[in-house]
């Protein structure tokens, strides 16, 4: 049996996603670095590996019960820096708080941030996450210029999307399910501030809102839409419409053009270790959201922000997931194709007649599709968090994969916890193109997590 | 795998006869249960009910003969997770109900009583728990009964086989802590089925659809003990802080 195999080596953990639930127990391993990881996976369980990074993805996707588990934190170095041409070598551990304070005074960014800072390198591929700006610059897999992979048959492979597109592919998106990235060179976005533009204004419904979205999405770089959710009738899609662009120096004040890269520090605060599984009720949603919508301009109104604030206004709340209580909490994002956007209302209608309270909710254009298994394609996603421990909310959210099956859409990976294993070939029909590779680099079936069992992913 | 709602893929009943077993997986399997292992004395009587599993939506529904108290419990638990991989849910669910009168004359039938419920549950039950702890998830549920929780003379070779599966499945709970495995008491009252059949219902008695109620509730709760009907909590607390010249002054 393998529990002799759990307690011999390896710290026996018991670990969630972020949204801390449905825990599972695996034998979690720090390797110093890619030889002793390599050797590692070379060992072979019986229940197999997957590597971690910050453990961000919402449900179960960076957890493997009964079988090892690799902390990439060994691999949490910066190799090479060209400030020239804005690439980076890093190793797959580091996280992107690290990378941005490293390469922001330099006068480069990320090309594709996601809406925390407290991701890995690794993980951020393994998901092929987006940002703000997926509508023009795709997802973060896109400015990979290349990564290396070790197999669990022991190889270590340099991909590039050029050389290796199926191999790169599979495994941006992959969620880590074709072995372990160790290491990545990734191209960097120009700024020449650490400030960015942003515009806010209010939309009073969706229809408003798409339609702002829409011509938006042409003239910005970065658009996203929060939204009520409690919102209903002819308030339905109710939200502050957010437009950004890096700022220029000249659209400094004068008296910060001398430092124009320089970051005003971030206020940390923790949330505390304990709260009520109640705290974030539809009461105290509801209060939020309307103080939020109303302290937007009824008018679109420019003002710089920094690129934390703008980027990463969670992260100033450390350990936020805690403020749903011990229940958890889940994130449900899906995309649903352009041309559907009668789905996307009846999302939103269901959402909001069951008057879920929902403290983060937004709706965002996305552009092209990349990876068999990489979430985002041309169309509207929705992203909405939710408490876990509400009793309709199964047949609610069942009824939401419905329809987003039904429209053509899909359901993101890294946030589900729950999804129904048959919807999966019909949200992602590339899934046997990516079963096929996978097999060739993991022949084996080595590389195993609890999202891949629930959902008979691999 | 287990979701973060609560709804479980793999379930493995030992006791497949059981009304409350079966009343329980036609539940899981309306909701999203795929696998279905029967362990079971008289595994053909339980033809129809697989192919209703079936029916219904089952992609593997499979009997295992075991014979409680004859069969070894490892190779049964054993059989059951090495044919079907990961298993969510084990639920141990067989059990008599004996005759506490005819018990307390003769020896082999009080034998029967606590070897069946108490001991071969009690090792169903650890061999189930170090599979589901090497698996590094699942919720092991085992079946008491609210007539262990204060034993009364009218039933007490039966109440104290129940007073021992529900602290020993404590113990098994309390082992596991922090294991990704968790232990689900089940506590009824008296419940309205064959093993109960031409006995006066008591006040407060329930149906073996109200206890799988109560467990796939619990099971999405991640309780570790519940009561059928939930105001029995109440009852039992009350009835075990009787002292016991008063409990014994009861008709109980």
């Amino acid at each position: 049996v393998a529990s002799t195999d759990l307690e011999d080596s390896g710290s026996p953990t018991l670990l969630t996603g972020w949204g801390r639930t449905a825990p599972s127990r695996a034998a979690v391993y720090r390797p110093g670095g890619a030889v002793e990881l390599a050797a590692l996976l070379a060992n072979g369980h019986p229940r197999g590996a997957l590597a971690r990074g910050l453990g961000r993805c919402y449900g179960d996707a960076a957890q493997n019960a009964g079988g090892q588990v690799f902390a990439t934190d060994g691999l949490a170095y910066l190799r090479e820096f060209d400030s020239e041409r804005g690439q980076v070598t890093v190793g797959a551990g580091m996280v992107l708080e690290a990378l941005v304070d490293a390469i922001v005074p330099h006068g480069w960014f990320l090309h594709v941030t996601p809406g925390t800072r407290q991701v890995t390198v690794g993980g951020a591929i393994a998901a092929d996450v987006h940002g703000k700006n997926h509508h023009r610059d795709g997802s973060f897999g896109q400015h990979v210029r290349s990564f290396v992979l070790l197999t669990p048959s022991g190889e270590r492979l340099t991909l590039t999307p050029e050389d290796s597109p199926a191999a790169f592919w599979a495994t941006a998106g992959g969620m880590g399910l074709t072995g372990v990235i160790v290491e990545a060179r990734l191209q960097l976005l120009r700024v020449e501030t650490a400030r960015i533009r942003v515009h806010r204004e209010r939309a009073g419904d969706l229809d408003q809102l798409m339609q702002r979205m829409e011509a938006g999405d042409r003239r910005h770089r970065y658009s996203v839409a929060w939204i009520d959710c409690l919102a209903r009738g002819s308030a339905l899609g109710r939200s502050v419409l957010v437009h950004g662009d890096h700022a220029t120096r000249d659209d400094l004040h004068v008296t910060e053009r001398a430092h124009p890269l320089v970051r005003s520090p971030q206020v940390h605060l923790r949330a505390p270790p304990w709260a009520p599984s109640g705290l974030l009720n539809r009461r105290s949603i509801r209060a939020f959201n309307e103080l939020y919508f109303r302290r937007a301009p009824r008018h679109a109104e420019w003002r710089l922000e920094s690129l934390d604030s703008f980027f990463y206004p969670l992260d100033a709340l450390r350990d936020w997931n805690r403020l749903y209580g011990p229940r958890g909490l889940m994130q449900y994002q899906c995309v649903v194709p352009f041309g559907q956007e009668d789905a996307l209302r009846a999302l939103l209608e269901r959402i909001s007649d069951a008057q879920c309270p929902s403290f983060l909710a937004v709706i965002k254009r996305m552009g092209a599709e990349t990876g068999p298994l990489s979430f985002p394609m041309p169309g509207w996603t929705l992203a909405v968090d939710m408490p876990a421990g509400r009793g309709a909310l199964g047949p609610l959210l069942d009824g939401l994969d419905q329809l987003v099956a039904e429209a053509g859409g899909r359901i993101y990976l890294a946030k589900d916890s729950r999804l129904r294993p048959e919807l999966l070939t019909a949200m992602y029909p590339r899934l046997e193109e990516w079963r096929r590779v996978r097999r060739e680099l993991d022949p084996n079936g080595r590389m195993r997590s609890d999202l891949a069992r629930r959902l008979s992913l691999a | 795998m287990k979701d973060a709602l609560g709804s479980v893929q793999s379930i493995l009943v030992v006791g497949g006869g059981s009304d409350i077993a079966q009343a329980t997986v036609r539940r899981l399997v309306a909701d999203r249960t795929r696998t279905v292992v029967l362990a079971a004395r008289d595994t053909g009587r339980l033809e129809p009910f697989v192919h209703e599993l079936r029916e219904s939506g089952a992609e593997a529904a499979e009997l295992l003969p075991f014979e409680a108290g004859a069969d070894d419990p490892d190779t049964a638990i054993d059989a059951a997770f090495g044919r079907h991989g990961d298993i969510d849910v084990v639920l141990v669910a067989f059990g008599v109900l004996g005759d506490d009168h005819v018990a307390r004359e003769r020896l082999d039938a009080a034998r029967h009583i606590l070897e069946i419920n108490f001991t071969s549950a009690a090792l169903v039950s650890l061999a189930a728990a170090r599979r589901l702890r090497a698996q590094g998830h699942g919720t092991l549920v085992v079946l008491s009964s609210v007539a262990g929780e204060r034993v009364r003379r009218s039933n007490f070779v039966y109440g104290a086989s129940k007073a021992g599966i529900d602290a020993f499945a404590q113990g098994v709970a309390d082992w596991l802590h922090g294991t990704g495995v968790r232990v689900l008491v089940v506590r009824p009252g008296f419940v309205r089925t064959k093993m109960t059949e031409g006995r006066k219902a008591p006040p407060l008695a329930t149906t073996p659809e109200a206890v799988a109620d109560a467990i796939l509730d619990g099971l999405r709760r991640g309780a570790d003990t519940i009561w059928v009907p939930r105001g029995l909590r109440l009852v039992m607390s009350v009835l075990r802080h009787l002292p016991r010249g008063v409990f014994r002054r009861l008709d109980l």
